[in-house]
């Protein structure tokens, strides 16, 4: 099954629930007028993408029939699907698995608020640079919540992976002493996962911003990537998250989680205008291949036809 | 995108400002900004819509009264509609007459079932209950670890797989039952795996640990942050599993909490806790009338009032008014309030809390820490610098930077920080809130 195809089937309850609609909206011989577009603002609305994008894409659509004059109702959904890709491609692309190759040892640092799957994520993303034959540290740096180091470690085992971990203690120390072993052994690819924490937490972001300078000064070049994970579920709460750790430390890329349920993600539409960093993949399952490339064509694909 | 939450609101108010009357003209366009700013704020579409044709419907039938402007009327019926749609009293948690009584959590993966367990136990012990913890969730790897963690934090015992013998979450919460039965535990408290919604089997799941063990509450928790789909998942748990109350949490953070509107209307149960940070006494109350100020952007002045009672020594009070009012303020007196300050929390917290301050300091870089130095720094001075810091000539300041650990420059920008202090006081009254705010040491 393709990544393609496989996105089409979990994001089913998705494309079914909310762009059905688009079906109705503009079949074939459907008039425009004012509730035409009242109803199109709904779906974009409840689909996340929030008050201003929301306005921004149906003012563009607005002009571009105005220029056209005589546009077909079905044109639209088309209209509508290039504007949306066009907004979550924001014209950069870029794949981790293509990057990961370029220095070694290749480290990712990930961060995010509580809850929005870190953990879990780092867990797939060692089984599938596992299993392109890299070889994978991982690095326990969430040393608050409970339990958080055995979670990373059952996936090391099911990833049959190396990990360094400690019991509690100051993540920047057990950072220091993740990357001497990173550099002294031949590491492709070191993954460190860190705590949750809250965006509007001044103390926490700082000690997110020691980590990445301890990084920094132990490994030339590093970390490669800071990547942020975000809740699909997050409104427009979200925006707010990738703006305050964006300034923390310099994001890299966006891994989006929990897609699979009936949540839209549409707030990654205008964190793609603010922030101007790829999305790396999708999670939309439990199981290991869950985490999808992420490509703006498919997904906007997979939701709306 | 937050910040501009209140300024909205405001402005929308402010078009009804100077108007001795509203009519529909008026009433429809502030309510259209009102729209946009709960759309903002995550509250759902729908939800939106009955509640603007609602306040609609309030608002035009109601003469403006003598006392109050169009714009002071218009918030209050808001407000007011807001308080309504969130429900009224707290709705605190149901007992069971014979022990245990058993609690069970639900809600989708990453929502903070967990650690709210471990919250519920912290305050269930606070109020002489023995509970005890039972980790059903056997999916998520190491979460009866993390449980179990909690339980040794708080001193009780954890009931799992282990125990009962079985990787079955039915069984694990049918025997913890009779475990507590016979350890004397009081409440058992069920952590259940997080699961999508339109998962079906994991659903059946819940519906028979339902079933089987007859919960006296079942708590759907939701992540505070969650946008429009709170209302697709908050139906699907409400119309398996018919929960008692909603607890949300995360919301130590900048969201406006919409999904609190969403999932009340939508559900009609009762929000009973809010979960405000990771600590494991970090739960509270909910209270309608203050999460509607929160929505609103309108700050929450009775927390912070009720913060003020509790930490805040009364007579002290009285004697630093009477110290402003005759200009005597020192260092000294300076010191004791960055005390009192502390005691009532973060300042970030206690400035969001203010109305019309909270979306002003939003990204300042309020940082605590400077008045831990601040106080050190006024230790480090003899009770004479203290009352006269204008004698504090070169050789004092080193001394004192010394002391204290600090440098020069930090025992001069105190100083001078605490002369516009003392010329702020003068002129208190006549600022505005934003003005204040640059002045409060520590807000950069």
């Amino acid at each position: 099954m393709s990544f393609a195809e496989k996105l089409r089937l979990r994001l089913d309850k998705t494309r079914k629930q909310l762009f059905g609609r688009l079906n109705d909206l503009f079949r074939p011989g459907a008039t425009l007028d004012a509730s035409t577009w009242e109803s199109l603002e709904e779906i974009l609305i409840t689909a996340d993408i929030g008050v201003s994008t929301s306005h921004l894409i149906l003012d563009k659509l607005k002009k571009r029939i105005q220029k056209e004059k005589s546009v077909q109702p079905h044109e639209i959904r088309n209209l509508l699907e290039d504007e949306l890709i066009a907004l979550l491609s924001g014209g950069i692309s870029g794949q981790l698995d293509d990057r990961v190759v370029r220095n070694k040892p290749y480290v990712i640092l990930m961060v995010g608020v509580n809850g929005t799957g870190k953990t879990t994520t780092i867990g797939k993303l060692a089984g599938r640079f596992s299993d392109q034959g890299l070889k994978v540290l991982m690095v326990a740096a969430d040393t608050f919540r409970a339990a958080a180091s055995d979670q990373l470690g059952i996936w090391a085992d099911r990833a049959s992976v190396e990990i360094v971990h400690s019991k509690g203690g100051d993540p920047s120390a057990l950072i220091f002493d993740a990357m001497d072993r990173a550099k002294s052994r031949v590491f492709d690819v070191v993954l460190v996962d860190t705590a949750g924490r809250m965006h509007t937490k001044v103390n926490l972001m700082e000690e997110l911003k020691k980590m990445r300078r301890v990084i920094e000064k132990q490994i030339v070049g590093a970390p490669h990537e800071t990547i942020l994970v975000l809740d699909g579920t997050t409104g427009q709460n979200a925006a707010a998250q990738a703006k305050q750790f964006a300034k923390a430390c310099p994001l890299t890329g966006l891994i989006v989680t929990k897609l699979d349920g009936t949540a839209k993600g549409g707030v990654l539409v205008s964190i793609q205008q603010d922030l101007g960093v790829p999305i790396y993949y999708v999670g939309v399952g439990e199981s290991l291949d869950d985490l999808i490339p992420f490509n703006a064509e498919d997904f906007v694909k997979a939701v709306t036809e | 995108m937050f910040n501009d939450l209140s300024n909205k609101f405001t402005l929308a108010f402010k078009k009804l400002a100077g108007r001795s009357s509203i009519n529909e003209k008026n009433i429809t366009d502030a309510l259209r900004d009102i729209r946009l700013a709960l759309l903002e704020a995550d509250v759902h579409f729908s939800v939106v819509k009955s509640f603007i044709d609602k306040a609609t419907e309030k608002a035009l039938g109601q003469e403006v009264l003598r006392s109050v402007s169009p714009g002071e009327q218009l918030v209050k019926i808001v407000h007011d509609e807001l308080i309504e749609t969130l429900g009224g009293e707290h709705a605190p948690l149901q007992h069971a007459a014979i022990p245990p009584t058993v609690i069970m959590m639900v809600g989708l993966q990453g929502s903070g079932k967990t650690t709210l367990t471990g919250k519920l136990a912290h305050q269930l012990i606070k109020k002489g209950r023995k509970p005890l913890l039972v980790a059903a969730d056997v999916y998520r790897p190491a979460a009866a670890e993390q449980l179990k963690t909690l339980g040794r934090q708080l001193e009780i015992p954890t009931f799992s797989a282990e125990e009962a013998g079985s990787q079955d979450p039915v069984k694990i919460c049918f025997d913890s039952i009779t475990y507590a039965r016979q350890h004397g535990r009081d409440v058992a408290l069920l952590d259940t795996a997080g699961r999508l919604h339109i998962d079906d089997d994991l659903m059946k799941e819940l519906e028979t640990i339902k079933a089987k063990i007859k919960p006296q509450e079942i708590l759907f928790v939701a992540d505070g942050m969650t946008g429009q789909d709170a209302v697709n998942t908050a139906k699907e748990f409400v119309g398996r599993l018919d929960f008692h109350g909603v607890v949300l949490t995360k919301m130590d953070g900048d969201a406006r909490g919409g999904a609190a509107l969403s999932i009340r209307s939508i559900t009609g149960k009762p929000i009973k806790y809010l979960g405000t940070g990771e600590k494991l006494d970090l739960l509270e109350e909910f209270h309608p009338e203050r999460m509607a100020s929160r929505i609103l952007g309108m700050g929450d002045i009775v927390s912070l009032v009720e913060k003020a009672q509790e930490h805040i020594d009364l007579e002290k009070a009285k004697e630093l008014e009477q110290k402003f009012l005759k200009n005597e303020f020192n260092l000294q007196d300076f010191s004791d309030q960055i005390r009192q300050l502390k005691r009532m929390g973060s300042i970030e917290s206690i400035l969001g809390m203010i109305p019309g301050v909270g979306g002003r300091i939003k990204g300042m870089n309020l940082d605590d820490k400077a008045l831990n130095r601040m106080t050190a720094i006024i230790s480090s001075m003899t009770i004479s610098e203290r009352n006269k810091p204008h004698q504090l000539e070169g050789r004092r300041r080193l001394r004192i930077a010394r002391g204290s650990g600090t440098s020069v420059q930090e025992v001069n920008q105190l100083l001078k920080q605490f002369q516009e202090m003392q010329k702020m006081m003068k002129k208190f009254g006549k600022m505005n809130p934003a003005e204040i705010m640059k002045r409060i040491p520590g807000a950069r």
